[in-house]
């Protein structure tokens, strides 16, 4: 699906003011869309791991949070090179912009916590994580409690027909990738698991 | 009241109306002068984009590639990576494996 992406996004209508910039929206929409969905899964995993202390809730929040990373580096790419465009600047510190650069520092604490913070280090991330996925409404809705340079949340239930079926493809084949890598990352942690388990049995024999 | 008091007073009555008068006389004539006729837009230097020459105008293709290529590279980045760390913790395994099979402490050398 994510091959066949661009396909469709060739055949898409151009936007009336912008032209062929605003094709950038296909990748960069969908890819806010799956940080978010990455922080809500690393979220409500690491509150799984910090009440019920299941390891692989543990495991799934830190492959979560690596997506969210990963995603959040696309969509804080492709919006300044259409920005540079459509507005005439890189960068602009407005709600939308800075508070998703903000969500995706959250997502990088987390992740340097996880790789140097030392012992205990995992349940402080976690607790990290969870403010993180509560900032996510907070920068979905920033376009609407301030005045934004950024599109308003208007513009996806207002595209036009010949827009929505490349959009709403491009959503899918983004989340579906990120099933899939979620799934690869989880199996990496478990691995990794089970050989630290390997390694403890072979020493105490 | 003495005549040195009511000197006094009217001193400062004229100094007052005087003053009131040039602060406001003053602002109201600011305020009522007219600007200049602005220029041409060519004059202030301001040109709409679409009047822009094709080599002034900032081209749209780059960008998209580049906006596109980043995506597609980070994705596949983070897959190879993911293949790599994978591979490795999985022959790890393996070799560790036989150790336990084997009957011997991991980490002993011949």
């Amino acid at each position: 699906m994510f091959a066949y992406a661009p396909v469709m996004i060739v055949n898409a209508p151009y936007e009336s003011t912008m032209g062929l910039v605003q094709k950038i929206f296909y990748f960069h929409v969908p890819a806010a869309m799956t940080m978010f969905a990455a922080a809500f899964v690393s979220g409500i995993a690491s509150a799984m791991y910090l009440f019920r202390r299941q390891p692989e809730a543990d495991r799934v929040a830190l492959a979560a949070a690596e997506l969210a990373a990963l995603f959040g580096v696309i969509v804080l790419i492709s919006g300044p090179l259409w920005a540079r465009k459509a507005w005439g600047v890189w960068w602009d510190w407005d709600a939308r912009l800075t508070s998703t650069l903000i969500l995706w520092l959250i997502f990088q604490a987390y992740l340097l916590l996880r790789r140097y913070g030392g012992p205990g280090s995992d349940r402080l991330a976690a607790g990290v994580a969870v403010f993180g996925m509560f900032n996510v409404p907070f920068v979905y809705w920033s376009v609407e409690f301030w005045r934004t340079l950024h599109p308003k949340t208007t513009v996806v239930p207002s595209l036009q027909p010949g827009m929505r079926e490349p959009f709403w493809f491009c959503v899918v084949a983004f989340l579906g990738l990120f099933v899939l890598m979620l799934a690869a990352r989880t199996r990496l942690e478990r691995r990794r698991a089970e050989l630290e388990e390997l390694y403890l049995a072979a020493e105490s024999d | 009241m003495n005549q040195k008091n009511r000197v006094a007073i009217a001193f400062v009555v004229v100094i007052a109306v005087f003053t009131g008068a040039l602060t406001f006389g003053g602002a109201a004539a600011t305020a009522s002068q007219q600007p200049p006729p602005s220029g041409t837009a060519q004059d202030d230097g301001f040109v709409p984009v679409k009047d822009l020459g094709d080599q002034e105008q900032l081209p749209a293709a780059p960008l998209v590639i580049g906006a596109y290529a980043i995506a597609w590279i980070a994705v596949l980045l983070y897959l190879w990576s993911i293949w790599r760390r994978l591979s490795r913790v999985e022959s790890e395994i393996a070799s560790i494996s036989r150790r336990i099979e084997a009957g011997t402490r991991p980490g002993a050398h011949p």
